[in-house]
């Protein structure tokens, strides 16, 4: 294999490992294999042409490949069965051959895998990643072209063409117009699963949540945020019980809220990452007038699509507002629905709370007192619950998570005849000191109660901080007992780490609102910031034109620029030959200056002492050693006086 | 035989005459102006472009923001290299460089001078013709030498012609060309008879071996050097005293004259094979050294030896009957 493509077949298996090495996150563990087997036997064989697979074999795997895929997703449309294609593909058409047909077939694949990434995850890192290997690629391309030059020079002139390339494309990503898509059907699998809250709760959903550190969304307060234990972020309002699981209804929803908002409002913008569902989590309770939101009759805030993308709501709540003092009997009813039997201790235990009163608020406080004095331990490895999960929990185990101590405490309250229900969302948060953003994660996920009053309407009761205040007051990482796992950046000796991820957060949170949120709401956003409010997307397309008018220009400029950088005896030299060209006489190549001079002496008699000076000067500062600056500036005069007569 | 071209092939021409304004040769340096160079994507550039919509497509469907920033910034990269390519021709200066006549059948060279007075390498030239081509790289503020060669069949001159100047660099996607028509031509030898008759000494055709020339012992004078000339008959002394390079002559050179006329030809032969005979033996006479003349219609050559002598008289068979211009 000759030296020149050897290099070409290196950049590209350079960039073709850069593209798929990410994609091993996702991909089935075989093909990342079979991927990661064929990069190395072609890397072998760029040294040793023996160790290369015969085409035949190439041929069966593609084959063996594609059928595989088929097996392993069931089907072949869809992003990760394409993506899966694809990269078997790019790793068998190194195998192929070296030829400049081949290498652009596998640069444009590698393209396509590096956009596929994206699917995934859209991360900095990951951007970083892809622009390494959109380099590599742009230096494979190059290299068939830049043959002799050694692989430095290559990568200086790929990084040129790539630096150039940055304006253009800052410009077409800002003024590019935006359009929302999806522009047809998605493949069922386009949205994988996330992590997140769900519409259902058993024991143990919530405590698996609560180990992950992923962000779940983001708020920023336009004032002072609320204290920690006033941080109660609504998500899905769970009424339907089984006996094991709770489950949500489906809410009416209206274009209003159901109540009326009252006292001091906080305004605040939440920065929602993807979860699917059309849920909202906002601060109770949800103000009126919001834009681009419904209000369900559960006070819950929805999105008007399902929120796939990370998205951005501009939320304002009123924390005292009395909310459903008039009912429905039917909510009512159903907030107070229990199995038919099950749980024999529990309803004992609810009848003896309930005796002697017929106040529910007595009952509400009696069941508050006996979660408090109980003993109750907070877990987030609680003990398995078979059977009846709240007789277990309530009088055997005596430990458990948010879950179990809200599951309880409304199986307590509706068995003592007071409607009420489980709310599932998030609570608490933590400030980013970097930016002042409140970050709240997957770890931050809560289940609390609430429960109706007449008169008072639905009153929330938190269960869990009533068991152990801590959790509400100081967060997860306090609560749990000492020895027990919990997410690992809540350990006390990793403050150090703790400290890199708020700047690191603070920094994403740009990246997320900026880069990858960039929609066209924010287009509309920034542009109207530049005084073009009503620009649609005629006048961007028309701004987009201008733009990389000028910066072609620009570049154009750049490539008449190399020339003019002319020395400046140079220049005046020929513009001596300029001007003996115009009559007629133009210097042959061949012809030394001297030979010229004489040649033009005999041309014009009347000035040979003037033509004889200037071609005497001009030999002299061009061959004898270098020239000084005041020379050539009297030459280039002398040859601008001259006028050949 | 040459095929008269095909319709499309003459629209084509013409419309390439208008485009690029050339109908004649030009001479003198030719410095690739911006007029003259033109820029298209290649194939691969369409197919480039076409994978750009793909994953516009998908970016705009899938809601993807970096899948936008890629596709742009392989978008701008594409745009760059339309400047590159450009670039990589602009003010390239192509100049007739030299072209050594040929015998008819054999490749004709045609040497242009290519000059980068740039202070960046222009890597990637293409330098084709209708009947081939070169690929070469030009470093930094320097020249270089491009071959190209086209095939004869017929004597007499044959120009270069069209000569397209491409590049693709710098990744393939961008085509970028100019085409020129460098004042150069190339005599073309009418091909010598394969075996000819031997040489007709004293103006008969003589029979039998040539009697080898005669040795150098009979020295007959001086005359100016002629590039050719065996060095064993330079005059080293006389340069020696500072005299011009001189070549000496000895008498048995002149011994075996040598006149060759196209009327003693046989008049059947025909004037190709006459012409294709008389370069055989002008061949033959230079080989052996001998003097000879050459009577050609209205042109004639005295007598002489010599190889610039040889291809003065190949000349005149090569022109023979055709106007100088060629």
């Amino acid at each position: 294999m000759k030296a020149e493509a050897r290099r070409t077949a290196l950049w590209l298996l350079g960039a073709a490992a850069l593209t798929v090495a990410p994609h091993a996150l996702h991909l089935p563990a075989w093909l990342s294999a079979l991927c990661a087997a064929l990069l190395a036997i072609r890397g072998i064989g760029l040294w040793h042409p023996r160790a290369r697979l015969p085409r035949l074999a190439v041929l069966v795997l593609a084959l063996t490949g594609a059928v595989a895929v088929k097996l392993h997703f069931g089907h072949f449309f869809g992003k990760d069965p394409g993506i899966a294609l694809l990269a078997a593909l790019l790793c068998l058409k190194l195998m192929e051959g070296d030829s400049a047909r081949d290498v652009r077939a596998a640069v444009l694949l590698c393209f396509f895998l590096q956009l596929g990434l994206f699917f995934y995850n859209q991360t900095m890192g990951i951007a970083l990643l892809a622009l390494g290997g959109t380099l590599l690629a742009t230096v494979a391309l190059l290299s068939l072209h830049l043959v002799a030059a050694p692989p430095a020079m290559q990568l200086r002139t790929g990084a040129l063409l790539l630096g150039q390339a940055l304006p253009f494309m800052l410009v077409l990503f800002i003024l590019f117009p935006r359009v929302q898509g999806p522009l047809w059907g998605l493949p069922a699998d386009a949205y994988s699963a996330v992590s997140g809250l769900s519409d259902s709760m058993s024991p143990g959903t919530i405590s698996q949540l609560s180990l992950s550190d992923a962000i779940a969304f983001r708020a920023e307060f336009a004032g002072e945020p609320p204290p920690a234990a006033q941080r109660y972020w609504r998500g899905p309002v769970l009424n339907d019980f089984d006996g094991r699981s709770w489950r949500a209804r489906r809410p009416a929803l209206a274009g209003e809220p159901a109540y009326t908002p009252s006292g001091p409002t906080l305004a605040y913008r939440l920065t929602l990452e993807a979860h699917n569902p059309r849920w909202l989590l906002a601060l109770d309770y949800a103000d009126r007038g919001l834009s681009g939101v419904r209000y369900a009759s559960d006070f819950q805030l929805l999105a008007e699509q399902p929120v796939r993308s990370r998205s951005r709501f501009d939320l304002r709540s009123r924390p005292d507002s009395l909310v459903g003092r008039q009912e429905s009997t039917a909510t009512l009813t159903a907030a107070l629905a229990l199995p038919a039997t099950g749980n024999p201790r529990a309803r004992a235990l609810a009848a003896e709370l309930a005796a002697g009163t017929d106040s529910p608020r007595a009952v509400l406080e009696r069941t508050v007192a006996h979660f408090r004095g109980g003993a109750y331990a907070y877990t987030l490895s609680p003990q398995l619950l078979a059977g009846d999960s709240v007789d277990g929990f309530l009088f055997d185990s005596r430990e458990g998570f948010c879950e179990h101590f809200a599951s309880a405490f409304v199986f307590l309250m509706r068995a003592a005849g007071v409607p009420a229900r489980v709310v599932t969302g998030y609570q608490g948060g933590q400030i980013n000191p970097v930016d002042g953003v409140l970050v709240v994660r997957q770890s931050d996920a809560h289940a609390w109660a609430e429960v109706w009053l007449p008169g008072e309407g639905w009153q929330r009761v938190d269960p869990t901080a009533a068991a152990v205040p801590q959790r509400i007051e100081a967060g997860l990482g306090d609560a749990i007992r000492a020895g027990d796992p919990r997410p690992l950046l809540m350990r006390p000796q990793f403050s150090w780490l703790v400290q890199f991820r708020h700047r690191w957060e603070a920094i994403s949170n740009h990246w997320n609102q900026w880069v990858l949120g960039y929609n066209p709401d924010r287009q509309r956003e920034l542009l109207a910031g530049l005084g073009l409010a009503q620009a649609d997307w005629r006048t961007l397309g028309v701004m987009m034109s201008a733009a990389a008018a000028l910066l072609f220009a620009a570049l154009l400029g750049w490539a008449y620029r190399q020339h003019r950088r002319q020395d400046p005896l140079d220049r005046a030299w020929a513009a001596f030959c300029r001007k003996s060209a115009s009559r007629g006489l133009p210097r042959q190549p061949w012809e030394g200056p001297l030979d010229y001079g004489r040649r033009l002496v005999h041309a014009f008699p009347g000035q040979a002492a003037e033509l004889e000076r200037i071609a005497q000067q001009y030999a002299q500062l061009r061959y004898r050693g270098p020239a000084g600056r005041s020379d050539v500036r009297a030459l280039s005069e002398r040859i601008r006086r001259l006028k050949l007569r | 035989m040459i095929q008269a071209p095909s319709l499309p092939q003459r629209l084509r021409r013409h419309f390439e005459r208008w485009l690029f304004r050339i109908d004649r040769p030009e001479s003198g340096p030719i410095r690739l102006q911006q007029r003259r160079i033109f820029v298209l994507p290649s194939g691969a550039g369409l197919a480039f472009a076409g994978a750009l919509l793909v994953m516009l497509l998908a970016s705009i469907n899938y809601n993807l923001s970096l899948g936008y920033a890629l596709t742009f910034l392989l978008g701008g990269i594409g745009v760059t290299g339309i400047v590159h390519a450009f670039r990589n021709l602009l003010h390239l200066e192509i100049r007739a460089a030299r072209c050594e006549p040929v015998f008819c059948g054999q490749p004709a060279r045609f040497a242009l001078h290519l000059e980068n007075r740039r202070g960046t390498p222009r890597p990637a030239l293409r330098l084709s013709t209708d009947a081939g081509s070169t690929l070469l790289d030009l470093p930094s503020e320097d020249a270089a030498e491009a071959q190209l060669s086209r095939p004869t069949t017929r004597r007499g001159w044959l120009p270069l012609g069209r000569v397209i100047i491409e590049t693709r660099y710098p990744l393939g996607l961008i085509r970028a060309w100019s085409i020129v028509q460098p004042d150069l031509r190339c005599l073309v030898y009418p091909a010598p008879e394969t075996s000819p008759p031997p040489l007709p000494i004293g103006g008969q055709a003589v029979h039998g071996k040539c009697p080898p020339a005669a040795g150098d012992d009979d020295f007959a004078g001086l005359r100016e050097h002629q590039r050719g000339d065996s060095p064993r008959h330079v005059a080293w002394k006389a340069l020696a005293r500072g005299a011009p390079l001189l070549t000496k002559q000895f008498a048995g050179q002149a011994g075996n004259e040598i006149a060759l006329d196209w009327h003693s030809l046989p008049h059947t032969l025909p004037p190709e094979a006459r012409l294709a005979r008389l370069a055989a033996w002008l061949l033959a006479a230079h080989a052996q050294g001998r003097t000879f003349s050459l009577r050609l219609g209205t042109h004639s050559l005295p007598r002489g030896s010599g190889s610039r002598h040889l291809h003065d008289g190949l000349r005149l068979l090569a022109l023979h009957g055709l106007s100088d211009e060629g």
